[in-house]
């Protein structure tokens, strides 16, 4: 049900609703016939799942996700900076 | 009676691991081939009960005895993969790799080998004539000659194509003692270069997973890496090639017959990235995946870092590393601090590693 | 002494002896690994825990429970926080009787039947998939439906059978193959359908008595086909939080600090973690593509949950020619699972993997008596598998 693995979309296939998505070095043809409304191009990210492409992968979401997680990150770091200064002084 | 806590139910558990296997099939399946716990129950309950002999019992991957003042190494493998053709290797240059690596492990310099064929009736003369050159080199290569050898055709249908045994004999002139018992706590746990190489390729090849790579089989003999371990470590515990099971089966193998934990870092094993994007893609571990030109090692921590350095000196031994240590509890058991920063079991497999969708 | 990960643009060639990237860099996935971050958003969900409270969240899918347990996520986690594993194991779900037809098939004269590995060495009340194999029946593992489609395109001599299982997530995908097979006008060609679906499955959870959960961690693969729209009767009608989770551990620790949130706040809202693949509306095309081949069942048996009715799909009759169950007249004869088994209350969340009275004696990996053992993100398996030792939790044992 769930494994789904991000993938880059490397060419087009020669058939329609078809294409060559790389994992980490290796490729695969992928059928993309359920994403394909949007266009799928050489470049695009998509998830994988039993052979299909079931969405894109919208990298300007994943960045903003990342960023709120590093945020947090961040905020948790500052906090035990001062901590620690506040120990020390 | 109250209901039992966690903790007494996983030491239930424990109790249930450590009884005698018991082979129940009532016939053979994939999995007992797989080389992790059907196997495992398989040779314990099957051939060591009917074998029994002081010898075989230590289970090492070859025999070790005392004949007149030499102390010999005798091994067997049979080889059964297809296709017998695949990127970096053939069933002939497994063959003789994979008994040379069996003998090499134990400290002891290979020698001579047999050669047993079975060939399917029709079976190409030329595909024979590849597998057989490819034989004859990678003896050259390993230093070793096939002495002695015997072909038996079957009828079309009874063998897929061209199965391969080979035994080895080899002589052990250094005074060494490797066991799979005689690891301790502190000590290093070595692989001598990334994992999964070999397997990936051949699931690849066999073309139904329709995922195209250029990964190529890791098969290779080990001899020169296992003299370079030795010399930089004389005190080495043990050494094993990975095989079917890959890298997780050798460190429970480990953990068990040493009674120790077998603690990995999972940041430090090598992996090729086509390893690692196929394995994602279908789900498998590759720590469980078979290798052909890779051993494990089990050093005494302090000299880690020169057999490391031993090993990347050799242009088989590029991507040789550090991948955990060896502690007192839990015994039996090994573990895998993650990357995330948590932990959890890396037990035997039951059968092969099977792709999943889930 | 421990190597440096090579930059991820090192040149990397995959033959012996040239360098080697230790780790690669794999996009959107590592990433969401980082162990620094994970710190910090613990540390967020620890905080956001009141002093003396107890937290449940149920992880519905199997994809979860598997990287909770693969990553270790539990350690990182106070231990006032608990997850409690759902019945989102498509596998797990599938009751004996259906693996026994499979492989009564299996057993008729010229089959073919492919089937994805997670399915082979589930029990049946004859033995598995595998042990049908070892007595001679013709199954082959498949990756993907359309390689089912491939055999039988080679074979066109024999009848090729896919067992299709899975929720939302695969409906789809089994749901184009058989348009394809339609179109190619292949013959010899069917699916044995055991698709099922999610939403029924939380309603019977939720009307449960026993069910004692304080929010959700959202399917998120199946929802990139459905959306987050269907879940929010959970949130409005029976006031628990529910988001939307992806897959990296990333992904659930922050999922778990966005409950905390909610249920800090006050709230109770349908909320997307997942965002980078899952939109609200869903994937349209996927869910026209099922409904264009497959209907709803009047009622279907799911191992642990009983009938339900409107939960499962099969093939419309305009597809009927690729209807496994209209070619063959399969037994299906209801097999109750064996008396020892619990699969069904660790399905709900009842109890723990380690509750079952079978867990790790009479039922192990290589000898299961359940589904949840054996299929490889069965909360069973995933515990015994990975969860069965912690140091964290060990360490507490030896204190406590």
């Amino acid at each position: 049900m769930c494994l789904g693995i991000p993938g880059e979309v490397v060419a087009l296939g020669d058939r329609p609703g078809m294409a060559t998505v790389e994992v980490g070095g290796v490729r695969r043809p992928v059928n993309v016939m359920l994403v394909e409304q949007e266009g799928v191009e050489p470049g695009d990210w998509v998830l994988i799942h039993v052979g299909f492409a079931l969405a894109r992968i919208d990298e300007e979401e994943a960045r903003l996700t990342l960023d709120h997680l590093e945020k947090m990150g961040q905020a948790y770091q500052d906090e035990l900076r001062a901590l620690a200064a506040s120990r020390a002084g | 009676m109250s209901e039992p806590t966690e903790r007494e139910v996983l030491e239930r558990v424990d109790r249930v691991r450590r009884r005698r296997p018991r082979v129940t099939d009532e016939r053979i399946t994939l999995s007992h081939g797989s080389g992790g716990k059907a196997t495992h129950a398989l040779v314990e309950a099957l051939f060591v009960e009917a074998f029994r002999n002081p010898i075989l019992e230590p289970l090492e991957d070859q025999a070790v005895f005392e004949v007149g003042q030499a102390r010999l190494a005798f091994t067997t493998d049979s080889f059964v993969v297809s296709p017998l053709f695949f990127p970096g290797g053939d069933i002939g240059e497994l063959a003789v790799n994979g008994t040379v690596n069996d003998l090499a492990v134990s400290g002891a310099r290979p020698l001579y080998l047999s050669a047993g064929l079975i060939l399917e009736e029709g079976f190409p003369v030329a595909d024979l004539r590849r597998i057989v050159a490819s034989m004859a080199a990678a003896a050259e290569r390993a230093g070793v000659q096939v002495v002695t050898g015997d072909t038996k055709v079957v009828e079309r249908g009874k063998a897929d194509s061209c199965f391969i045994n080979t035994a080895g004999i080899g002589v052990l002139e250094r005074d060494v003692r490797l066991s799979v018992s005689a690891a301790c706590p502190g000590d290093a746990v070595i692989v001598s270069g990334p994992v999964g190489d070999h397997g990936i390729t051949i699931m690849l090849a066999r073309g139904e997973l329709g995922i195209s790579s250029d990964l190529r089989s890791d098969t290779a003999p080990l001899t020169d890496l296992v003299g370079l371990v030795l010399e930089a470590a004389p005190q080495t515990r043990f050494i094993r090639d990975a095989t079917r099971g890959g890298v997780a089966t050798i460190c429970n193998e480990l953990a068990q017959a040493s009674q120790v934990a077998v603690v990995l870092d999972e940041r430090a094993i090598p992996v090729r990235p086509e390893v690692r994007g196929a394995a994602e893609i279908l789900g498998i571990d590759p720590l469980y995946v078979a290798c052909e030109g890779r051993f494990v090692a089990a050093v005494p921590g302090e000299r880690a870092e020169a057999v490391v350095a031993a090993l990347r000196g050799h242009p088989q031994g590029q991507g040789a590393a550090v991948i955990g240590h060896v502690a007192a509890e839990p015994p039996g058991l090994v573990l895998v601090d993650t990357a995330f920063g948590g932990t959890r079991i890396l037990d035997m497999l039951v059968g092969d590693p099977l792709p999943r969708i889930c | 002494m421990r190597d440096r990960p090579a930059p991820p643009d090192a040149p990397t060639p995959a033959t012996e002896g040239g360098p080697v990237a230790v780790t690669s860099a794999m996009r959107f996935v590592d990433e969401f690994r980082d162990r620094d971050t994970a710190r910090a958003v613990a540390a967020r969900i620890a905080e956001l825990c009141e002093p003396g409270r107890r937290y449940g969240f149920m992880e519905i899918c199997g994809g979860h429970t598997h990287t909770i347990y693969k990553h270790g996520i539990e350690d990182l986690l106070p231990e006032a926080v608990d997850l409690v594993h759902g019945p989102g194991c498509p596998v797990c779900v599938i009751p004996m009787g259906r693996v026994d037809d499979a492989i009564w098939i299996a057993e008729q004269e010229g089959v073919i039947l492919t089937s994805f590995g997670d399915l082979l060495r589930v029990p049946g009340s004859r033995g598995s998939f595998l042990e049908a194999k070892a007595r001679g029946c013709d199954i082959r593992m498949v990756y993907s439906p359309l390689d089912s489609l491939r055999i039988a395109r080679e074979n066109p001599d024999r009848r090729v059978v896919f067992m299709a299982i899975g929720f939302e997530t695969t409906a789809p995908s089994t749901a184009v193959t058989v348009l394809r097979a339609a179109a190619e006008g292949i013959s010899n060609f069917s699916v044995l359908c055991n698709h099922v679906s999610i939403i029924p499955a939380l309603r019977a959870i939720l009307a449960a008595s026993d069910l004692r959960v304080d929010g959700f961690i959202g399917p998120g693969h199946v929802s990139t086909v459905i959306g987050c729209e269907p879940y929010r009767f959970i949130a409005e009608r029976h006031g628990r939080p529910f988001v939307v989770a992806g897959f990296e551990p990333l992904d659930i620790l922050q999922s778990i600090q966005m409950l905390l949130l909610q249920l800090h706040e006050g709230r109770s809202e349908v909320e997307n973690q997942y965002t980078r693949v899952v939109s609200w509306e869903g994937n349209r095309k996927a869910v026209r593509a099922i409904e264009e081949v497959m209907e709803p069942r009047a009622t279907f048996e799911w191992r642990g949950l009983g009938w339900i009715p409107d939960s499962a799909l099969q093939l419309r009759k305009e597809y009927a020619a690729f209807d496994a169950e209209r070619a063959w007249e399969v037994p299906a004869a209801r097999v109750a699972d064996p008396r020892a088994c619990q699969c069904g209350e660790v399905l709900r969340g009842v109890i723990k993997p380690w509750q079952c009275r079978v867990f790790g004696t009479a039922c192990t990996p290589e000898a299961p008596i359940g589904t949840c053992m054996v299929s490889s993100e069965g909360a069973c398996a995933a515990y015994y598998n990975f969860g069965r030792f912690s140091r964290p939790r060990a360490a507490a044992a030896r204190r406590g």
